[in-house]
């Protein structure tokens, strides 16, 4: 049932991830297609933030495999994984709460050359969150939460992604905020970046997603397109609360 | 209090050796907690890498005019230069394995580290002090009835400009910012496409420049150096970043001075056998009052 994932721009086959004694992944499978919103979805511990983090290489699987742009990233550091277009913004936002907000956008641009390039791109991301516009040199540890998930998004937008990884984008945050946030995922998704999107708000995610893994203690259960988990009352049931 | 300015001034120059030394261990400390006791004596190969150099040059005495700039010049750049390059593979031979292996097997390595370049630098040097060629002309400047030499000028001058530039290259330059964004979160600097080994081992080289030209000017202060030099001193300049705060660059530079002045003055007041004791029970006073330091943020313990 599993649709072909082959030529897909994210490929990640049968990815097993442990933890000392404890498997958190026992071999799953998903991909992300070019220009695609994906979402993530799954219970606490299920292993949705592993996935992000195996994909991005923080952690290393026991086996399997994740290609990106066809090729393979095992073996690829980190950091090199993140220069190549396939950013994560990771779980509970991370910025550098004691430099300027200007200084972390301009960190997400580390690895352009060009200044023109890394203004060009600050130009851009300002245009999407102008909160950011008028606090730029302020140290970003005053942000609220709110505008700290902001400036996370807007950091990892600055490395110009084509594949964007982000982990729990809502979490902790007013409804005002929520909103805003899936807004904005949507327009990065307009302007050519594909997402990965793991999300507790389930309904949200799949209300902007085009297709959706289930995933439960370390296997993909599901895989179906958005429209479809909506109106699936199991899904229903289990996560989007009735 | 003709003599209060002299030991102010002695204190000041005194300080600016620790305050660089300092900013070393605060600099490695930021970006992997780690304590490293081996950076003391990289200060002590700065000395003798200046004397190499100084010998090569043919310098063995006094300099006057604008040979004077070039041959500290060259000596300084040297000198930092081969003493950031053992920084590195010092990090790269000893700690970079130990980076997930807790706090004790690493801080353990430094001493071990420490141990090894002392015993070289007993081999290559010998075990008795070497005398170090007084470079600067013995030039008495009176500023406002206070003696101020051409040396200690030199010294604070150098120290001092040394901080300047090091405070735009942490906060102004590519590097810099990679510096302080690795130091405060890892992972998420990775996440950034910034290479972490590459920037802890360019952290290593600045620190232990940095540590070679305190080394040129303490030898050039004294006249004199030995292999087993960095030891004390760098006790007093680690004391100094623990009294600035650890992990704070300004908070190193206030701190060395501050030992510096603080040494000078025990020694005048209460004799030269005073002073290791007044510097260490700053030491202990600062880790039961303030453990922070002066400058230093009191933060909730890293998870």
């Amino acid at each position: 049932m599993s649709t072909s994932a082959a030529g897909s721009m994210l490929d990640v086959r049968d990815l097993v991830v442990r933890y000392g004694g404890v498997t958190a992944l026992h071999g799953c499978s998903l991909h992300v297609d070019t220009g695609e919103i994906v979402a993530l979805l799954g219970g606490n511990g299920a292993g949705k933030t592993t996935m992000l983090r195996s994909i991005s290489g923080l952690v290393r699987p026991a086996s399997g495999s994740v290609a990106f742009l066809g090729r393979s990233l095992s073996g690829t550091a980190p950091f090199n994984i993140a220069r190549s277009g396939l950013v994560h913004a990771p779980e509970g936002r991370r910025i550098f709460t004691r430099m300027t907000i200007r200084e972390n956008l301009d960190l997400g641009a580390y690895a352009v050359r060009s200044r023109q390039e890394a203004d060009r791109r600050r130009q851009e991301v300002l245009s999407i969150f102008p909160r950011l516009q008028e606090r730029l040199d302020q140290s970003a540890g005053t942000l609220s939460g709110g505008e700290q998930q902001m400036l996370a998004i807007g950091r990892a937008l600055m490395a110009g992604p084509q594949l964007l990884l982000l982990d729990e984008p809502s979490l902790g945050l007013a409804p005002l905020f929520v909103q805003t946030i899936f807004k904005v995922i949507r327009e990065i998704n307009e302007r050519g970046t594909a997402v990965l999107l793991v999300e507790q708000n389930a309904r949200a995610a799949l209300h902007i997603a085009a297709r959706a893994y289930l995933l439960e203690n370390g296997c993909i259960v599901r895989e179906a397109s958005a429209e479809a988990m909506l109106d699936d009352p199991s899904v229903v049931a289990a996560y989007l609360g009735a | 209090m003709h003599e209060f300015f002299a030991q102010l001034v002695n204190g000041i120059a005194l300080g600016g050796i620790y305050a660089l030394i300092a900013l070393g261990y605060t600099m490695v400390y930021g970006i992997i907690e780690l304590i490293n006791f081996a950076h003391g004596d990289v200060y002590t190969l700065g000395s003798f890498f200046s004397l190499t150099i100084l010998g090569a040059l043919g310098v063995s005495g006094e300099v006057r005019g604008p040979l004077l700039i070039v041959d500290v010049g060259v000596t300084i750049i040297g000198a930092a230069m081969l003493c950031g390059i053992v920084g590195i593979l010092i990090e790269r031979l000893a700690y970079r394995r130990l980076r997930f292996a807790g706090r004790l097997a690493p801080l353990i390595t430094a001493i071990g580290v420490s141990f090894i370049l002392e015993n070289v630098m007993q081999v290559w040097r010998g075990p008795s002090p070497v005398a170090f060629p007084a470079v600067f002309p013995t030039h008495i400047y009176n500023v406002g009835g206070v003696g101020i030499s051409l040396l200690q000028l030199a010294v604070v001058t150098l120290a001092i400009g040394t901080m300047l530039l090091l405070e735009f290259f942490v906060h102004h330059t590519r590097f810099g910012q990679a510096m302080r964004a690795t130091a405060q979160d890892r992972e998420a600097a990775t996440l950034m496409g910034i290479d972490i080994n590459r920037t802890i081992a360019l952290t290593f080289f600045v620190g232990s420049a940095l540590a070679g030209l305190a080394g040129f000017v303490s030898g050039a202060y004294y006249q004199s150096t030995w292999f087993f030099n960095g030891f004390g001193a760098g006790l007093k300049a680690f004391t100094a970043a623990v009294l600035g705060g650890i992990g704070n660059l300004a908070g190193a530079m206030l701190g060395g001075f501050l030992i510096g002045i603080i040494e000078s003055f025990a020694t005048w007041k209460l004799g030269g056998q005073w002073s290791n004791v007044t510097v260490f029970t700053i030491l202990v006073l600062t880790l039961v009052f303030r453990p922070a330091g002066l400058l230093g943020e009191v933060t909730p313990e890293k998870v």
